[in-house]
Parts: C-alpha cells; sequence; structure tokens
C-alpha cells in the first residue's frame, strides 16, 4: 500500500477538580479506602435524588468556553441506561441531545505548524465506580467500589479531524495544558482524571491499489474506472480503549494504523472483491467511496465499528468486540433534575475570568519577544506561572532571547531538581534578569556565568555573587594591551605559526591572556587587540 | 374517640381532655381489632408509637413548645423511606430494605411530633389501582370488605375511613391518592408537583410522583399539606415558594366563583353531544356530580362547560411516561447493590435476571417492559416523545381553562369502588380506573377528591377538583364550599 490518510478522532474524558461529586456531597479525593466516600445520592439508594453541583458545571463551562465552544442557554441532563455492576443505579446520569457546548476547537502545534482541531461537543457526565477483581479470593465474587461513583467528568469529542499520532499526542498534550492552567481539572493520567478513547480508520486511496480476482465480472475493470483520486477504501473504525498514558495514546494509534493498513493488504492480496458491499465476504468490513452509497446525500455510508484494547506491555492492540449493534441506551430526559440556563451575563463572567489561553500566548510571546515558535511554544508549556516568570526576566535586562535560555534551561533545570513548582523558585526574576545584564554588559563568560548563577540560589544578587566569586572583568585596554604584548613575546613558536597561516595559532596566545586573567578578560577586546598586535610584530 | 378528626384530637389534648398516649392506644387498639380483616398495615409501629406519644405528653407537661401534629398518630405509605424502618414499596424485591435516612417528608412530620403509627399496604411500587398488587397483602375497602379500597394509596386510604388512623399520607402519580379517597369515602389530595419534596419517596414515575395528604375532612387536610409543603433543597424539582396557611383560609369562600365542567368527564346535561370518556361514567356517579355542582350553584358559583380536547389521550400517553421513567427508576433493584438477591445462580447476567425475575411481580414486570420498549431505538420516536409532545398539549389544555375558570370539577373514578379479582385478568379496565385523575399528574396540576355522596349499595362516591399549579390554598377553599354544606365526610363505615 503507497499511502493513506490516517482518521483519528478522541474521546477525552477529564475529571473537574471540585472538592465534592456532581450530584451528591461525597469527596472526590483520590485513594481513599473503598466506598468510604460514599452516601445514599451516590450509591443511587431508593428514594434519593440527585442536586447539582454548581461547581463542576462552572468548571465545565470554563473549558468549553477555552475550547471556543459555543455554549447552549438550555441545557438538560439524560439518563444512559445500561446495567453494570459498577453503576449503582443501572444508569448514569450524563447529557444526550442537548450537551452544554458543542462546535468548538482546539490549536494544538505540531512539527507542520499549527493545527487548529475540530470539537464535536464538551458535556458534562457522572462517573461510574471501580470493579475490584480479587484474583486470589477463594469465590469468584467480585468487589465494588463506589468512591469515584458520581465524581464529575466532564467528556470532550474531538472532530475526526487528527491526521497522526503525533498530532493525537500534541492534542492531549495542549489539552491537558489548557485545562490545568484554567484550574478545571489536574489531568493525572495514571490517577484516572484523564482518560482517553481513540477512534481510528484508514482512508486508502483506491488508485494504486492492485486487484486481485473478483468473482463478478467485469468488476476489476469498473473498480478501477472508479480509482479516481478522490476513491477511497475506509477501513473499519477501531476505539481504542484503556489508554493510560499519552505514550501509549501515540504508541496505540501507530500500531493500529499499521495493523489496519497490512490487514488491509492481507484481504486485498488474498480477496474475493464485491463492489456492492451487500454479500458478505472479507470486505464486508470496509467502506468504498463512492462506490458503495449508502445514504441519500451520496456521502459514504456507517463504517463498521469495533473496540480494542491496547495492550501497554505487548505493545498491541486487542480486538474485543464488534460494534455492528450498537447499544441502545435508551436515554430519556432526568426528571430528577431541572434544565440548566445559562445567559449572556453569566457567560460574559466566564470570558473574563478565563484569563490568557496558551494558544494566545504562544502568538503574543512569537510578538512581543520575538522568539522563535519553539521556544514560544516551550515557554507556553510550562505553564502561566512560568511565563509570568519568564516575562519578569526579561524586564530588567530586555534580552528576551536569552532570558529564555536561561529560564529553560538552567532554571527549569533546577526547579526539577529540587522537585520545585515556579511558586517556590528561590531566585528571584529580577536577579536573574540582572545576571544576564551583567552577562552582556561585562562578557562574562557562561561557565563564570553558571558559578555566579549557583551563588544566586542562595539568595545572592548578581552584583553580589560576582562579587563574592571575585569575578571582576579586565575590560581595560591598557590593561589588556600589556597582557597581549607579554603573550606575544612567551609565545614565540605560535606567533610564528601565525604568520605562516594558522590562524588558529592565536588561540594559544588568548589562552595565555586568559590564564593570565583567571578568565575574566573581556574575551571580544583581547581579540582585537590580539589582531592589530600580530598585524605589528615583524614575522 | 378515633371517630374524631384530628383537628378535634389536637383540640381535645390542648384541652386536657385527651392525651397524646391515650390517642395512639385507642387508634392502636383499632387496628388490632380490624386489620386482620382489612389488612391496611404492612408494618405497625405499636411500641415506637407508645413512647414516642408518652414522650409528646411529658413535653406538653414540660411547658415545651409543639409541632402543629403534636401527639397525632399517622400512617405512612411503605414507599416513603423510614430510617431503620423497613421500607418496601410493596416489593418483595424491598423485603429487607432498611433506609439509612428518613423521606423529606418524614422528617417534616417528626419535626410537628406527629406520631409515626404504622407503614400502608400499596400496589407493588405505587403501581395499580386497586392495592391488589401489593406483594404482601390485599387490602380490604372498609365500606365493603370484598372490594378494593383503590390503589393504589389503598393501604393508606382504607386506614383513615376505617378509623385507624386521622391522618394518613400517600403518594399520586395518577390518581392514587385521589382514587382511593374517592372508594372510600375521604379526603385525599394531589398537590402541585414540586410543591412537596419527593426525597426519600421510592419513585416510580419521578416526574409525575407528588406526595399527599390522605384525612377525614378539609380541615385536617389542609393542616396536613401544611406540614409536609414547602422547599427542600434535596429535591431540584421542589419549588421554593412560601407555604401558606392552608388552614387560616380555609373557610373563606370564593367569591365569584367560575367552575368548568369538562365534557369529556360529564356528558352535558342535555343528554346530547356526550363526551366521549364521560360515557363510561357510572349513572349514580353522575347524579352525585351534579348533585355537587348544584350545590355550587345555589351558593352562587357559575357553571361553565369546557373541553379538554387532549384528556382521551391521557390514559395512553401515561403508560408511555410513567412506564419509560419507571423502566430506568427501577433498573436499581437488580440483587447487585438492592434487592433481593437470587440465591443460586450462574454469573453476572444471570443473577440479575433470577433476582428481578423473583423480585418483581406481574405487573411491575409489565410496566418494566412497556417503558423499556417506549424507549427502545426504532419505537421511542413514535412512544416516549410523542408522548412527551401530547403531555405539553394537555398541559395546554388546562392552562385555557384555568384562563376562564377557577377550578375544574368532575367525577374522581367513573365507579365506585370495584370487587377484589374484579379487574386483576383486565390490566386495561384496572388502568381506565384513572381516566379523569391521570391528566392532573401529566400537567402537574393540584387535585383533590372529596366525599360527595353513596350510590345506593352504601359506596363513597368522590367529587374531584382541580386547579391551576400551586393554587392549593384556592382549591381548599372551593372544596370546603361543599364540605360545609354537606356531611358526607362525617359518615364513617358500619364496620362492626
Ligand atoms: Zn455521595
Amino acid at each position: 500500500m503507497t499511502t493513506y490518510r490516517t482518521i483519528i478522532g478522541l474521546e477525552v474524558h477529564v475529571q473537574l477538580l471540585t472538592k465534592t461529586k456532581l450530584f451528591c456531597g461525597c469527596s472526590t479525593t483520590f485513594g481513599l479506602p473503598p466506598n468510604s466516600a460514599t452516601c445514599p445520592v451516590c450509591c443511587g439508594l431508593p428514594g434519593t435524588l440527585p442536586v447539582m453541583s454548581r461547581r463542576a458545571f462552572q468548571l465545565a463551562l470554563q473549558a468549553a468556553v477555552a475550547l471556543n465552544c459555543s455554549i447552549a442557554s438550555f441545557t438538560k441532563w439524560d439518563r444512559k441506561n445500561y446495567y453494570y455492576p459498577d453503576l449503582p443505579k443501572n444508569y448514569q446520569i450524563s447529557q444526550y441531545d442537548l450537551p452544554f457546548s458543542s462546535e468548538g476547537s482546539l490549536e494544538i502545534e505540531t512539527s507542520a505548524g499549527t493545527r487548529r482541531i475540530g470539537i464535536i461537543r464538551a458535556h458534562l457526565e457522572e462517573d461510574a465506580g471501580k470493579m475490584l477483581h480479587d484474583e486470589y479470593a477463594a469465590a469468584s465474587d467480585s468487589l465494588v467500589d463506589l468512591n469515584r461513583t458520581g465524581t464529575p467528568l466532564l467528556e470532550i469529542v474531538s472532530k475526526p479531524e487528527i491526521e497522526t499520532p503525533e498530532e493525537a499526542k500534541a492534542y492531549i498534550e495542549e489539552l491537558r495544558l489548557l485545562l490545568r492552567e484554567l484550574g478545571v481539572s489536574d489531568c493525572e493520567m495514571q490517577e484516572g482524571s484523564l482518560r482517553c478513547d481513540a477512534n481510528i480508520n484508514l482512508h486508502v486511496p483506491l488508485r494504486g491499489i492492485r486487484f486481485q480476482s473478483c468473482d463478478e465480472p467485469g468488476a476489476i475493470t469498473r473498480l478501477e474506472s472508479y480509482a479516481t483520486n478522490a476513491a477511497f477504501i475506509a477501513t473499519p473504525i477501531i476505539e481504542v480503549k484503556n489508554l493510560n498514558t499519552i505514550r501509549g495514546v501515540e504508541r496505540a494509534l501507530k500500531y493500529e494504523a499499521e495493523r489496519q493498513a497490512k490487514e488491509l493488504q492481507d484481504n486485498l492480496d488474498a480477496g474475493v472483491w464485491h463492489i456492492d458491499g451487500s454479500r458478505t465476504s472479507v470486505f464486508r468490513d470496509y467502506q468504498v467511496s463512492p462506490i458503495t452509497r449508502r445514504k441519500s446525500d451520496g456521502t459514504l455510508g456507517p463504517v463498521s465499528k469495533a473496540t480494542a484494547g491496547w495492550d501497554e506491555r505487548t505493545g498491541r492492540t486487542e480486538i474485543q468486540r464488534r460494534k455492528e449493534e450498537a447499544s441502545d441506551y435508551r436515554y430519556l430526559p432526568e426528571p430528577d433534575l431541572l434544565p440548566v440556563t445559562v445567559d449572556e451575563a453569566t457567560l460574559q463572567r466566564v470570558r473574563a475570568q478565563l484569563g490568557e489561553l496558551p494558544a494566545a500566548q504562544r502568538v503574543r510571546l512569537q510578538a512581543q519577544y520575538a522568539l522563535t515558535a519553539n521556544d514560544a511554544g516551550v515557554l507556553s508549556r510550562q505553564g502561566r506561572a512560568f511565563v509570568a516568570y519568564f516575562e519578569a526576566v526579561v524586564k530588567p535586562c530586555g534580552d528576551a532571547k536569552e532570558a529564555c535560555n536561561w529560564t529553560l534551561n538552567d532554571l527549569l533545570s533546577t526547579l526539577n531538581e529540587r522537585k520545585l513548582d515556579i511558586s517556590a523558585c528561590p531566585l528571584p526574576p529580577e536577579n536573574l534578569g540582572e545576571l544576564i545584564r551583567e552577562i552582556k554588559a561585562t562578557g562574562l563568560n557562561k561557565q563564570r556565568a553558571r558559578e555566579v548563577y549557583g551563588r544566586m540560589l542562595d539568595g545572592l544578587t548578581a552584583k553580589e555573587a560576582i562579587d563574592k566569586l571575585g569575578f571582576k572583568v579586565v575590560a581595560d585596554e591598557g590593561q589588556l594591551l600589556d597582557l597581549v604584548r607579554r603573550a606575544i613575546a612567551a609565545n614565540p613558536k605560535a606567533v610564528a605559526d601565525f604568520k605562516k597561516g594558522k590562524v588558529k595559532a592565536a588561540d594559544a596566545i588568548k589562552g595565555f591572556v586568559m590564564r593570565e586573567t583567571k578568565g575574566m578578560a573581556k574575551t571580544e577586546v583581547v581579540q582585537e587587540l590580539l589582531m592589530r598586535e600580530l598585524q605589528n610584530t615583524p614575522g | 374517640m378515633t371517630d374524631l378528626t384530628a383537628t378535634e384530637l389536637l383540640q381535645k389534648q390542648a384541652a386536657g381532655d385527651l392525651t397524646a398516649a391515650s390517642i395512639t392506644s385507642a387508634f392502636l387498639n383499632r387496628i388490632r381489632q380490624y386489620d386482620p380483616a382489612l389488612r391496611a398495615f404492612l408494618h405497625v409501629e405499636e411500641a415506637a408509637a407508645l413512647q414516642h406519644a408518652e414522650a409528646i405528653d411529658a413535653k406538653r407537661k414540660a411547658g415545651q413548645p409543639l409541632g402543629k401534629l403534636a401527639g397525632l398518630p399517622i400512617a405512612v405509605k411503605d414507599v416513603l423511606c423510614t430510617k431503620g424502618r423497613r421500607t418496601t414499596a410493596g416489593s418483595k424485591i424491598l423485603q429487607n430494605f432498611v433506609p439509612p435516612y428518613d423521606a423529606h417528608v418524614i422528617t417534616r412530620l417528626k419535626d410537628a411530633d406527629a406520631i409515626l403509627i404504622g407503614k400502608t399496604n400499596m400496589d407493588e411500587f405505587a403501581m395499580g389501582s386497586s392495592t391488589e398488587n401489593s406483594a404482601y397483602q390485599v387490602t380490604h375497602n372498609p365500606w365493603a370488605l370484598d372490594r378494593t379500597p383503590g390503589g393504589s394509596s389503598g393501604g393508606s386510604a382504607a386506614a383513615v375511613a376505617a378509623s385507624q388512623t386521622s391522618l394518613a399520607i400517600g403518594t399520586d402519580t395518577g390518581g392514587s391518592i385521589r382514587q382511593p379517597a374517592a372508594f372510600c369515602g375521604i379526603v385525599g389530595m394531589k398537590p402541585s408537583y414540586g410543591r412537596v419534596s419527593r426525597f426519600g419517596l421510592i419513585a416510580y414515575g419521578s416526574s409525575l410522583d407528588q406526595i399527599g395528604p390522605l384525612a377525614h375532612d378539609l380541615r385536617d387536610a389542609a393542616l396536613l399539606l401544611e406540614v409536609i409543603a414547602g422547599h427542600d433543597p434535596r429535591d431540584s424539582t421542589c419549588v421554593n415558594m412560601p407555604v401558606p396557611e392552608y388552614t387560616k383560609m380555609l373557610d373563606q369562600p370564593i367569591k365569584p366563583l367560575t367552575i368548568g365542567v369538562p365534557v369529556e368527564f360529564l356528558p352535558s346535561p342535555s343528554g346530547s353531544g356526550a363526551g366521549g370518556e364521560g360515557a363510561g361514567l357510572d349513572p349514580e356517579i353522575e347524579t352525585a356530580i351534579r348533585a355537587a355542582l348544584n350545590v355550587y350553584e345555589s351558593l352562587g358559583a357559575t357553571i361553565k362547560p369546557i373541553s379538554l380536547p387532549h384528556s382521551p389521550y391521557a390514559i395512553a400517553v401515561y403508560y408511555l411516561v410513567a412506564t419509560a421513567e419507571a423502566s430506568s427508576n427501577l433498573a436499581r433493584y437488580d440483587g447487585v447493590h438492592f434487592g433481593q438477591r437470587a440465591e443460586k445462580f450462574a454469573g453476572l447476567i444471570d443473577m440479575v435476571k433470577k433476582s428481578r425475575g423473583a423480585g418483581f411481580g406481574t405487573e411491575v414486570k409489565r410496566r418494566i417492559m412497556l417503558g423499556t420498549y417506549a424507549l427502545s431505538s426504532g419505537y421511542i420516536d413514535a412512544y416516549y416523545l410523542k408522548a412527551l409532545k401530547v403531555r405539553r398539549l394537555i398541559r395546554q389544555d388546562f392552562d385555557r381553562a384555568f384562563a376562564e375558570c377557577d377550578v375544574v370539577i368532575g367525577p374522581t373514578a367513573p365507579t365506585p369502588a370495584f370487587k377484589i379479582g374484579e379487574k386483576t385478568a383486565d390490566p386495561l379496565a384496572m388502568y381506565l380506573s384513572d381516566i379523569y385523575t391521570i391528566s392532573a399528574n401529566l400537567a402537574g396540576i393540584p387535585g383533590i377528591s372529596i366525599p360527595c355522596g353513596f350510590t345506593k349499595a352504601g359506596l363513597p362516591i368522590g367529587l374531584q377538583i382541580l386547579g391551576a399549579p400551586f393554587t392549593e390554598e384556592k382549591l381548599l377553599r372551593v372544596a370546603r364550599m361543599h364540605e360545609r354544606e354537606t356531611d358526607w365526610h362525617k359518615r364513617r363505615p358500619p364496620l362492626e
């Protein structure tokens, strides 16, 4: 198979950072003893009723506005009915046909530049509990922990506009950054506060496909005649579940795309081809556009679906069940909750509170500080507080490039080593800015500057640290000229070599000057004086 | 003493003529005496009730402030959760359910110093019109022991009628307070949807269920409603509106008063153009209703024939909406978290199947299946969603009616109490028993049934008065106008 388009859509569930559950007052704290964070409401005891958490709705609203979604002025709750032991009511309170938000987008940075991924909808729902299968128990009983039951979840469904596993990774990272910055969710995949299901299939151009055999007379010819540029085969959509890390998402999608491509090729190589798609064959799962038009508007009919689980250990997806008969959730409007209305004033308040979002921030950083897209992206990824620190560094020194280098390299590794958040940074940003200014003024070299930086972490200003270290940059021309002359006199061989055209030989003479000044000679001045004196020295 | 009204019993306690303990003992005796034949109670709180009564008496003696229902025994339909006390909803599947909390209404009653004397029988999960669908026992009508007390709050209605209690709480999803009140010759009121908190009420049709009072007369009903109505933040559908003191204005007649009489409920007196549904009306009931209307006319009311054009669809709509909600509400009884778990099973699905199969009765299963079907993909548009649309039209019929009438009056039920076993084989005939009451639940409006006569055979007849949302006070006052002119409410069944 030559080339194909990968079509990926992501369904992300994030747990909202509320203290209490969506419909009761129980705690949402992670890791409490099983069933300790429960009450009659979240256990679904007969006679109990849900009461919506305003806070959860508020957070969800912030997220949706930040995702450029249009917010419904009227939204309602629905019951999604299905039987599962981790769902005590045997229905989940969710949103079906009138989600509170829809039609948004998220801008991501990829190696190919900025891309805008569409968002179909974001809605609120309650989480289910957790099954605990005790393999050591003598009985075959399973246990249920209902601590998570009723935790507020925001489900964000992207459009199938993600084209590579790398983009999928970038999408989740960007979403995580955005939601963390807003304080909507901590997005910890390990703790389950960000969960991701990925839908993936391939569109393989008909042109270039070899059709092996066909039991229908003339079919191959017809197929080949259909093989215009626009025609393609769509592989079945696989919904990959159990993606617990961002790396896992990327790996699973890469694996699944390759698997689907190989499966199609194998089927093509082995296969008997039925154009109308109505007869059972190895191709019944594939849709061919524009041949198998099933819908009256001429668009591609529904592609068959299946779910698969990702096994992090083996690095493979395992197909679990076909989704030919879609589950019937018998949605009905939740009669125990009132619909929610959102007015323009509320929306304006939410918008005003959002602050600068990462995508806008990246654009501003590039424009205001002439940073590269990459630098702006890396800075932005560290969060708002870090960006604010960076900007406070630029202020006293006026050198954004250097401020960027120092914060992203030295400062970030200090924070990482000491496991500190930027808010607990031992070095005030003005001090780092002053250091950069000193470096520019004095020509302090990088190695010395790092030593100064090290002292500054103990609370010294740049000047104090330089004094303490005794770093006095020698920039006085008279003093340096004297040193240069002595160096020339002491290195006749190097001078001779230089005169023979070995430009490198000058370094040895320069080294003499640096040694004499303990590395504190201002390099530019030394260079200039040395060249002048060498010219004047007879060969 | 047990024949007295709640208000009279309160007065006698205040005057020092009776104690809570003596009242409670008297009612407990009465239960002991007649319940073996009536079977109105599922559980009787002998010891706890007496103990509570003595505590109230002590409180009174000490001059401490007392609640509005101080020292009054009250019976509660076994669908309202009582903390630490078995609550079955009339179902085998909740045989051993002991709620860890009180329903909001129970809390209100306790705060008013009422004494919970027992939990009453009901159709399983309130699904039925005769109390024959109880998994535990069949309740008999105190006026004729071979007849049903109506349902689903048949236990509560029978208990009041038989003076086993002076007050009772029922619930009404399609007529379950009003129809048994009519069958048992007492007052029964379904308040507006949202007037009384549903917290702790084991749900049947959540958008229709309301809790209301059953009593001998309007003053008692008004008093009980006053206690249980009002805002509760635990029920999002419960409105935050002040509760009038219903007893205060009760004796003030409404003047001028325009009464709408739907042709669909009562054929026009000329005999021509008899409303389709009115045609099934028992002639003795029709006569009694006309007599009641005459009472109002004699008091200066204007009687206005009106039409509720969509009411013929009410039963169909109800059996889609209520069952759809029920199919979801009752999903939790699966033997996993709640409900009697089957003893032998092979795997999870089998366990759920067997537990539900053994735990639910026939009518409950029928309604779960109906509701599941109505919500299933491929059918939801034609059934459930269509029903929701018609439900809105039914509400609009009433909006139009109340724009020109103060209240709407008609019969509560098309027939007097029917015989036990008479309709059990024919669910559709049973469903028609709620034909006049169901629209009020669909529209969310308040309705009341008051005694307005007896058949020649001595069976009580109920008059239904419906009002605009949250006009309970007006409804009670209009009802009281009739009650002052008649003495049907003073009759007691000849149990001896
Ligand atoms: Zn809870």
